[in-house]
């Protein structure tokens, strides 16, 4: 066995074969993937300490978060030092920025391209495009990976999470559609998912999962967010207040004015 | 024989410092030129607070840009990073990047609703030409301005727009290949460039900014504000030899101006505190990505300020035209105080047609601003010609059509209903 990918592409294969006669469609079937909802919550913070738990077990061995540190984290998210010690990978202090300790160049080399830093996705991308990006992964024997997603195409990134979701086939149905040139032409539409092999959460256990990483990674893209909303309320009481003030002054003042 | 008392002093006299001061610099002229003795015309309405508006924008900006040049670090391996240092580990940091990022949105909507009280009330005519050239070297800047700052997070957006919009003098007969390359300083954008663009975002265009805005209030303050009414007030003067329908700047429009502060400060707050983004039009979403030379952002939009222009340059196939008429397109607001043959200034009496040509240009240039967010392909495209075509008319047209058009008599006084 060379590489993990090679090891991953076999292992994807396997399942995929096996697992084809017991096909079953997976409730819902997601042909309206495209408009999901991460329906986050930052404000909740039980929610978001079990994403960092998430992020820790299954992102963070290829992925950082460069610009949180882990005393931020466990500051923002009320964790107690205690079990800060038991989130943090051995050797981290608290001090420190969240970073993989996967090598950039060796990372690259095995996925053909280095896993992104996380920090900014849900700014970049937003909420929505990582809970649908989470929940659309389908078996693929054509990608290097074993597998492919919906919304995001050929992506370089494994199913790390099929072990708790399970593998899913894709069923595609062909669709009449006018082309480019007028002529009608015929695509392959994205239809439902087939369960192949189910993993260790059922389908709400595995939402559950997704919704509260997608969370955390709503507050790593700004921490600074509740803080920012609890006190622009008062700024804006502030401002409302002096406005009024100041309108009255200037009622006072134009009295003469006639 | 009486004894001799020394006269009270009188108790406003100024002593000790203050007097000090005042003998040797000429403070109370100066306040008394330009603010308690300076007369506006009293019946100033919703669309005069965007001027002082816009310079307290001004001073939000400096003031918070001071504060940001102390943490951001030029340079394409760190200007991202210390921008997300900004945001999140430097103190209120969060609150002085999210203030000078929607402070320059809305300046730029103070700025548009400023020129367009100009182009309602006439304010560009006579005597106030040089006062408009004034305030289009101080609008020119202030889009220089604009660019600079938004090329600096270096987020991809940052550069891709800059690669677009510093190829777009490439496009210059003979000179734009070599031009290109000396504002880049580099075969690409790159490293020299932002670092340019950091020195003029933060010395060479504030200082010009500052230098503009001052000569154009200079100019304002001589030949004295418009109105509504489009009626120079100093032709009917008082026994005081005070113009009859003029009031002291201060105290009537400073405390008036600062009710105007305090509704765009909630608005202001409102934005910083809850939608920084706004929806990914103050802080575009593809800019929280580094820039990256291999990967174009599926759409390269500027920022909404800008879209107008950019609806233009897209809409025309050929493009050097398309450059050449954006270019036009800012460049024609200079020109209407001579395109503009009106025996009035004010659309109040003015006929259908000047409104209605008003009316068209101001849709036109929304709708354009909003076609140059979207792709250009498809009906966008040819709406955008559509608008772009009725943007160009209202210029070019407009020595026939403010000639002919049907003016109401204007009236001595201006129009203005006291309190009651």
């Amino acid at each position: 066995m060379g590489t993990p990918r090679q090891a991953l592409l076999l292992i994807g294969l396997l399942i995929a074969g096996s697992a084809c006669g017991a096909a079953e469609a997976v409730g819902g079937a997601g042909a309206d993937w495209a408009s999901w909802q991460a329906s986050d919550d930052v404000a909740d913070t039980a929610s978001l300490q079990r994403g960092a738990r998430n992020f820790m077990g299954y992102c963070l061995g290829c992925h950082s978060l460069k610009y949180e540190r882990y005393s931020r984290l466990a500051s923002d998210l009320m964790i107690s030092p205690e079990q800060l010690q038991l989130l943090m990978p051995p050797g981290a202090k608290p001090a420190d920025y969240i970073v993989t300790t996967m090598p950039a160049a060796d990372a690259a080399s095995w996925f053909g391209k280095a896993p992104p830093d996380l920090s900014l996705m849900s700014r970049a991308r937003g909420p929505d495009y990582l809970y649908q990006f989470f929940k659309t992964f389908y078996v693929d024997p054509k990608q290097p990976t074993g597998v492919n997603n919906l919304r995001l195409p050929t992506t370089a990134m494994p199913a790390v999470l099929a072990e708790l979701e399970g593998l899913k086939r894709a069923v595609f149905k062909a669709e009449q559609k006018p082309g480019a040139d007028g002529k009608p032409m015929t695509e392959q539409v994205f239809d439902h998912f087939e369960m192949l092999a189910p993993g260790r959460l059922s389908a709400a256990q595995y939402d559950e999962f997704v919704h509260d990483t997608v969370n955390f990674l709503d507050y790593v893209g700004e921490p600074t967010q509740l803080e920012r909303r609890a006190l622009g309320v008062w700024v804006v009481l502030f401002l409302l207040v002096f406005t009024c003030l100041a309108w009255l002054l200037k009622q006072e003042y134009w009295k003469d004015v006639h | 024989m009486a004894p001799v008392t020394p006269p009270a002093a009188p108790q406003d006299k100024p002593r000790g410092v203050v007097a000090w001061i005042y003998k040797r610099f000429p403070v109370q002229e100066f306040l008394s030129e330009q603010l308690t003795g300076y007369y506006a015309p009293k019946n100033f309405n919703f669309w005069y607070f965007f001027g002082s508006l816009a310079l307290v924008i001004l001073v939000l900006q400096l003031a918070t840009g001071i504060f940001l040049t102390m943490f951001y670090k030029p340079g394409e391996a760190t200007s991202f990073d210390s921008v997300e240092f900004i945001m999140r580990e430097v103190q209120w940091g969060w609150l002085i990047r999210y203030l000078h990022s929607s402070g320059a949105s809305l300046f730029f909507i103070v700025v548009y609703l400023h020129m367009f009280r100009a182009m309602l009330y006439g304010s560009y005519k006579a005597p106030r030409e040089l006062l408009w050239l004034l305030g289009m070297v101080v609008y020119l800047a202030l889009m220089a301005e604009a660019f600079f700052g938004y090329v600096l997070p270096w987020g991809n957006m940052s550069f891709w727009g800059a690669q677009v919009i510093v190829n777009l003098f490439g496009t210059i007969p003979v000179i734009g290949p070599g031009l290109v390359e000396w504002i880049r300083g580099d075969y690409g954008i790159a490293d020299a460039t932002l670092n340019r663009f950091f020195a003029l975002h933060v010395a060479a265009v504030p200082l010009a900014l500052l230098l503009f805005v001052v000569l154009h209030l200079v100019s304002l303050h001589h030949s004295g504000s418009n109105n509504p009414d489009g009626i120079e007030i100093k032709a009917r003067v008082g026994a005081d030899g005070h113009p009859l329908d003029g009031i002291p700047f201060h105290p009537y429009y400073t405390v008036k101006d600062i009710v105007g502060m305090g509704v765009m400060f909630v608005l202001l707050a409102i934005v910083v505190f809850f939608v920084p983004s706004f929806g990914g039009l103050f802080l575009e979403a593809p800019n929280f990505e580094p820039a990256n030379p291999l990967s174009t952002p599926e759409h390269i939009a500027p920022v909404w300020y800008f879209t107008p222009y950019y609806a233009i340059l897209r809409a025309v196939p050929d493009q050097r035209l398309g450059a050449f008429l954006m270019f036009l397109a800012v460049a024609l607001f200079v020109f209407l105080p001579w395109l503009d043959r009106s025996p009035v200034k004010s659309m109040r009496y003015r006929g259908a047609l000047s409104r209605a040509a008003l009316a068209l240009f101001a849709v036109s240039f929304i709708t354009l601003g909003y076609l140059g967010l979207e792709p250009a392909e498809g009906r966008y495209v040819i709406l955008a010609r559509i608008f772009g075509f009725i943007y160009f008319a209202f210029f070019l047209l407009m020595p026939w059509y403010s000639r002919i058009d049907k003016v109401k008599p204007v009236p001595e006084r201006v129009t203005y209903h006291g309190h009651a």
